[in-house]
């Protein structure tokens, strides 16, 4: 079942009987070549590049849950590739160059809008520092363009730009970067995967790996054991706990992220924009609520819910930015497990144990991140390679000393 | 807000408090290899249940102490009381 204007058109004259669910519903078989473990975004769309672009004919994802429950459903949708790294921004931007052709790629409307992203400036060393992160991310095909403060007064005039403590003097802006519906992402790569031959297995949680002279053979389910030629845990917020029915331990510890939405207004905001004092970044839904959210809780948990501190920094930060937010009634807010990675960064690697294939540690900044994700853990699934663009992504780089540090702050997981 | 017992200041709200993470034992720096002082370092168990972690009543007394807490309730499960927890 293809999506097309003609398809709509044909279901609404003959009063829509002809729609299928998007995926099916199939009983795991007894073995496959790849198992992937985790139904949200990126085990969704590593199920799919391995289908589609790699080619791999027998592969099930299982998911505890339903598809998409976790992390896809609960972030800020935010995609941007405006990352310093070299470890880090090729490969985002890689993601961006797919985020750009996904729709079609999937035949599903994620609602990819490229408003823009606008990260401010209030001193002078902060001008350098974007200049600096500017030019990085035109070295690795990306776009970016250093603005003064005529030039973000003309976007957004709204904003507190004489604020005594914190002027606005500028800003850094990525006109490629924008938002996606994050639902729309998981759905789609999900009948992508579908479409391709994947078997997604609903309801079916790991309870413990098969591993026979180093090497894994299976999972054991809520469902029964299934064999399988390679494993690729994608569990982001419970990687701790699924991977230490392996045995292992990893350099990740988990912290509670918030976010928040107002009620629905005419459209004010034209992007995403951030806040380069404090921790705050907000954007527009297509509903017309204001997206907003900011630090991370400051101690490990894995309530799927925050504390009030934190939110009231982040208001603080948005009554700073722009003081017409104090208007806007608060409608929601809801809170995720975040994998903060021990220098911030993600991690797509082989493991210890053969067969067995890990990502996660997506700090707070996984949602941009999904199809190269996917793209990538598929790369190494198929062909035991690291992709080009994550071959710093390895999981000893921290013994090593080659720690992918955006913020250089070192092993504080809760500062990234 | 979340009250933390401290053991000399008694409960007060989180926002006086800074963390630090899980208790993980030190290895002798002299003989530790790499992947030893890397897993002191960077390795973490995280788990979703009852832990041992490090706190520091920052904005008050500045001590530094261990309590037992339930990382997926936030429940406080016990607080050691000694004078001497450095």
């Amino acid at each position: 079942m293809r999506f097309s204007g003609f398809r709509v058109f044909k279901e609404a004259v003959t009063g829509h009987k002809g729609w299928k669910p998007l995926w099916r519903n199939p009983e795991p078989k007894p073995a496959y070549d790849i198992v992937i473990v985790g139904g949200g975004g990126h085990g969704l769309a590593t199920a799919y590049y391995l289908a589609k672009v790699f080619g791999q004919a027998r592969v099930a994802l299982l998911e505890r849950g339903w598809l998409g429950s976790g992390n896809v459903g609960r972030n800020t949708t935010i995609i941007r590739s405006n990352y310093l790294l070299p470890g880090n921004q090729p490969f985002y931007e890689f993601s961006m160059t797919l985020w750009e052709g996904l729709e079609q790629d999937f035949n599903l409307n994620a609602m990819v809008s490229q408003r823009g992203i606008l990260n401010l400036i209030h001193t002078d060393a902060q001008r350098d520092a974007y200049r600096r992160r500017g030019n990085a991310m035109i070295l690795s095909g990306a776009d970016a363009v250093l603005l003064n403060r005529d030039q973000v007064w003309a976007m957004a005039p709204f904003l507190n730009f004489d604020n005594a403590r914190f002027p606005i003097k500028g800003g850094l802006l990525q006109p490629r970067a924008g938002t996606a519906r994050h639902d729309g992402v998981a759905w789609g790569f999900a009948r992508g995967a579908d479409l391709a031959g994947v078997d997604i297995i609903q309801n079916c949680e790991v309870t413990g790996f098969r591993i026979e002279e180093g090497r894994v053979k299976g999972v054991e389910t809520s469902r029964g054991y299934i064999g399988a030629g390679k494993v690729g845990v994608a569990v982001a917020g419970s990687s701790s706990r699924v991977m230490s029915k392996a045995g292992m331990r990893l350099p990740i510890e988990s912290h509670g992220l918030q976010a928040f939405v107002t009620e629905g207004l005419k459209p004010t905001i034209p992007g995403v924009i951030t806040f380069g004092a404090g921790h705050f970044y907000v954007s527009q839904s297509d509903k017309g609520g204001l997206v907003f959210g900011g630090d991370i809780e400051t101690y490990k948990s894995y309530a799927q819910r925050g504390g009030l501190p934190v939110l009231e920094d982040v208001v603080e930060g948005g009554m700073a930015l722009m003081p017409m937010i104090g208007r806007a009634r608060l409608l929601r807010a809801w809170g995720g497990v975040a994998d903060m990675s021990m220098d911030g960064s993600p991690i797509i690697d082989r493991t210890p144990v053969d067969g067995l294939y890990f990502n996660g540690g997506w700090s707070y900044g996984g949602f941009k991140a999904t199809p190269a994700s996917g793209y990538c853990f598929a790369h190494l699934l198929a062909t035991d390679t690291p992709h080009e663009t994550a071959k710093a992504m390895r999981l000893d780089r921290f013994e090593r000393g080659y720690v992918i540090d955006e913020k250089g702050v070192g092993a504080s997981p809760n500062l990234h | 807000m979340e009250r933390i017992p401290c053991p000399h200041c008694g409960p007060r709200p989180l926002a006086e408090f800074s963390y630090g993470g899980e208790v993980v034992p030190r290895p002798d720096p002299e003989p530790a290899d790499d992947a030893t002082w890397g897993a002191y370092l960077y390795v973490r168990s995280n788990p979703k249940g009852p832990q041992s972690e490090r706190w520091v009543h920052i904005h008050g007394c500045r001590r530094w102490f261990t309590l037992t807490r339930d990382t997926a309730t936030h429940r406080i499960l016990d607080t050691p009381l000694r004078k001497e927890e450095a």
